[in-house]
């Protein structure tokens, strides 16, 4: 099976190789056949590279440890559902991801756009079959997935506990999606450039749904990262200005950018150079977030080890850079303005506000994350910026941001007069200061950053509110509507609108997540021993006592130790909750750690305890002292390692088990060594990922095609069949 | 006003806040950026001064205790070690070999993590050795 999947990336290869020189042969000489077979190479690709990413889950599903990558990323102890995710947890295996979902991804656009863009699409075919080529080249040439070890293990290392979560096997492919598909703009705003169409806008509206798409599924991906962070790194936190972390955040922020200006664009014609350069700076942010997960150059919480793919990277980032600036100072006439900013009181200039932000912050991060390099360039001693360094630039850009997101829905296109300012504003600003009023007597006025988030987050729910509610007004004075009905209506009669106004709610109510929870945490790490208490905020954690239990698989292996405590949360005397965390001991393959030892010594992952509430979050994790057992440890690794050989191995296997719960797991639960906890009270934090829900259900609402999109296609298929009835009328009378 | 003067006025005020900007920038960032170090760096190391140290928990030398740790961290290729004493939140994959980050002031003999600033390298992700022996 190994040997099929690698010829299938061969071929991959090259069919893209193949592909790039038909499309461009096709565009260059005006020869539609060829055009089309460069096309018909990219779902080439796309079914080759499937039949590779099937072989390769299928290896993880079987556990087959002929493949390297499967030995070193699975076991047969590792859960079927995430021995099907284990596959992208490897660098060969996520860069195969990254291949498939691209040219999935390439597919469903040139499929779709087969009967339009006949300049610019032949150059984008040809583009993002480059991509193609350099992932599947990198995957021949670099980083098989196919590589198989001469001799076949019996069991393979296993999946990282720490990735043994839900959220963080969801998290890559839809990470993955969103680069892949802001390929897809990129390819297109490059095809447009070459063909000299950039001035028009069906390029862009034609590839506008997969700019939104990307912009979902990375805010997805960045979400789910950010909740996998909260809730099983043991830290508490959901975001630490790591730079994997930054580099998927930047291009989500260029291309939010992106997708604000370019209905400046479409509506007025102005912005064309901004656009242009912004989902070209989209695209090669998102192969830059790729590389920095593989190039190790930057000191990061995701280790990166050693890496040979720093090189092709940097030169494929470069030629993107030299490129996309090249074509953009070339194609500079066609780019002008057609219109000109009316006033810096109108729609526009704030959607210019807000990409300005939105650029800001992006080059903020990208500073900030770069600034190690950057200093060791200017320098010669690399330093690295810390979490306040970001805050103290990232909290004021993300108030303005907030802010201009209330502000845009509700003035004026062109220019905004004082009546209808004072028509549109009056209610929310009254509104959000009231709010602002009430929330500083209750004591916010003691963190004012926070508090001017509050205000300003309540501003955006306000302004949007009154819109909704204008707008369900007017529907039902034209209708006679219930209000829901009426509600309904409105927004499937305008998706983009109301779904980009949901999506305003949602990072208010984000914002106002992440400043409550920042603002007004209390965080205590403690030593307890069972029966003792510990107060934290307003709470009490009393330790009741010590939990441990061994799982096994369904196999009957030993999966993982699991030492734990009981605590019962209280508030005023009043008992709120009981939390349960643990800390669970996966065994190790490393037999140097001895057979008693590597059951305590291998990974270990924190499981917190969380009462999560809409007011609060009570959050506790614990480590347990094993060191206490170490002298039990010892002496089992003595005892075991001299019964080696002279004892069957099943025999041995079950005297350890024996051991393990008679030496240290029931004695875990008797008599507890003290264990050291983390109590976090936050509040708001659920906020953060109800906000993200309002956002992702606002992007959905905005995406889905609307009835104008239908009858749309509908008349463009029917133009399509009548001109081919004509072409074969006319062909029939020429013979 | 004659608009090419208007938009030459706008264009030296966009100009001008973004140099502002650009210098605050790269102000704030000498300032409050630590320098990146291995314990071989560290042997003239000023305890006025805040260093990011990076390399490995150097084994058979972490001791947990009530709220932190205390450990060495030496070089990644190489022997030189420092004792570092830790307060604050222990990150799950922490462990002796693994690869650490942690923001230190010298104190005496002894470095003095800031506290929660300690991340260490998530051992999850790819590594060359795990792809490239067959």
């Amino acid at each position: 099976m190994a040997t099929v999947g690698r010829a299938l990336l061969i071929l991959a290869l090259l069919a893209a190789a193949y592909g790039i020189v038909a499309s461009i042969y096709g565009a260059v000489r005006g020869r539609p056949e060829w055009v089309a077979s460069g096309r018909r190479a990219v779902y080439a690709v796309a079914a080759l590279a499937t039949g590779a990413f099937a072989i390769l889950e299928i290896a993880f599903l079987r556990s087959d440890f002929s493949f390297q990558t499967v030995w070193a990323h699975s076991s047969t102890t590792t859960p079927t559902f995430y021995k099907g995710a284990a596959a992208w947890s490897s660098q060969e295996g996520s860069l195969l991801l990254w291949l498939w979902l691209l040219s999935l991804w390439s597919s469903l656009v040139l499929f779709l756009t087969r009967r339009q863009l006949r300049r610019v699409a032949p150059y984008a075919t040809a583009v993002l079959l480059g991509f193609a080529a350099f992932f599947s080249a990198l995957l021949v040439f670099k980083v098989s997935p196919f590589h198989t070890l001469a001799m076949v293990p019996a069991e393979g290392k296993g999946l990282n506990p720490l990735l043994r979560h839900p959220s963080m096997m969801i998290h890559p492919p839809m990470l993955y999606s969103g680069y892949t598909l802001f390929a897809i703009p990129f390819a297109f705003a490059i095809g447009a450039l070459i063909a000299g169409q950039v001035g028009a806008a069906d390029w862009i509206r034609s590839t506008r749904r997969f700019a939104l798409a990307a912009w979902f599924f990375l805010g997805i991906g960045v979400m789910l990262g950010a909740r996998w962070s909260y809730a099983e790194l043991g830290w508490g936190g959901y975001w630490a200005w790591d730079p994997v972390e930054n580099a998927s955040l930047l291009p989500w922020l260029t291309g939010t950018a992106f997708l604000h200006s370019i209905m400046i664009q479409e509506k007025r014609g102005m912005l064309k150079i901004w656009n242009v350069s912004l989902v070209l700076a989209t695209g090669i942010l998102a192969i830059m977030g790729t590389f920095l997960v593989r190039s190790g150059i930057l000191d990061s919480i995701h280790a990166f080890g050693a890496s040979t793919l720093g090189l092709p990277f940097v030169m494929l980032i470069g030629v993107l850079i030299v490129g996309s600036i090249g074509l953009v100072v070339y194609r500079r006439e066609a780019l002008r303005s057609e219109n000109k900013l009316d006033s810096m009181l109108s729609r526009e200039a704030i959607f210019l506000g807000n990409n300005l932000v939105l650029v800001g912050l992006a080059f903020v991060v990208f500073w900030g994350t770069f600034w190690p390099l950057i200093a060791e360039a200017l320098t010669g001693t690399r330093r690295a910026l810390g979490p306040p360094w970001f805050d103290r630039y990232t909290v004021p850009l993300a108030l303005v941001l907030v802010l201009l997101s209330g502000i845009g829905p509700i003035i004026a296109w062109r220019r905004a007069t004082k009546a209808n300012a004072r028509r549109n504003f009056l209610v929310p600003t009254a509104l959000a200061l009231g709010l602002g009023v009430v929330l500083a007597a209750f004591g916010a006025a003691s963190r004012p950053l926070a508090l001017l988030m509050f205000v300003v987050g309540g501003f955006v729910v306000f302004s949007v509110g009154q819109e909704f509610w204008r707008g369900v007004g007017a529907r039902r004075a034209m209708t006679n509507e219930n209000p829901a009905a009426a509600l309904l209506s409105l927004v499937a009669r305008n998706r983009r609108r109301y779904g980009g106004y949901l999506v305003h709610v949602g990072m208010a109510v984000l914002f106002i997540g992440v400043a409550a929870s920042t603002a007004f945490r209390d965080a205590r790490d403690v030593q307890m021993n069972p029966g003792e208490t510990a107060r934290v905020g307003d709470y009490e954690f009393r330790y009741v006592n010590a939990t441990s239990r061994a799982q096994f698989t369904n196999a009957g292996n030993l999966e993982k130790i699991s030492l734990g405590a009981v605590v019962e949360v209280r508030k005023d005397g009043k008992k709120v909750t009981t939390l349960r965390p643990d800390r669970g001991f996966y065994p190790s393959t490393d037999d140097s750690l001895g057979p008693i030892g590597r059951y305590l010594a291998g990974e270990a992952t924190s499981e917190i305890g969380l009462k999560a509430g809409m007011r609060k979050d009570l959050w506790v994790a614990m480590t347990p002292n094993i060191r206490a057992y170490e002298p039990t440890i010892e002496e089992g690794n003595r005892v075991f390692t001299a019964l080696q050989g002279k004892v069957p191995a099943e025999e041995t296997g079950a005297a350890i088990g024996l051991a393990l719960r008679n030496r240290i797991i029931e004695p875990y639960r008797n008599d507890p060594p003290p264990a050291t906890f983390r109590y976090i009270v936050s509040p708001l934090v659920t906020w953060i990922w109800l906000g993200a829900l309002i956002v992702f259900g606002g992007g959905l609402v905005a995406m889905w095609p609307g009835p104008d999109a239908a009858r749309r296609r509908a008349r463009a298929r029917a133009a399509a069949r009548v001109a081919e009835d004509l072409g074969r009328t006319q062909a029939r009378s020429t013979a | 006003m004659h608009p090419s003067r208007k938009r030459r006025i706008r264009l030296i005020v966009a100009l001008g806040a973004a140099t502002i900007l650009a210098v605050a920038l790269v102000y704030t960032s000498v300032s409050a950026s630590n320098e990146t170090v291995q314990p071989s760096q560290l042997a003239k190391a000023d305890p006025a001064d805040t260093y990011q140290l990076t390399g490995k928990v150097a084994d058979g030398s972490l001791r947990e205790r009530s709220g932190g740790a205390d450990f060495r961290v030496r070089d990644r290729d190489g022997a030189a070690s420092v004792p570092v004493s830790y307060s604050g939140a222990i990150p799950d994959p922490f462990r002796e070999g693994r690869e650490v980050i942690i923001t230190v002031r010298k104190q005496g003999a002894t470095y003095v993590g800031e506290r929660d600033s300690l991340i260490t390298k998530c051992p999850s992700k790819f590594t060359e050795d795990s792809t490239q022996k067959s």
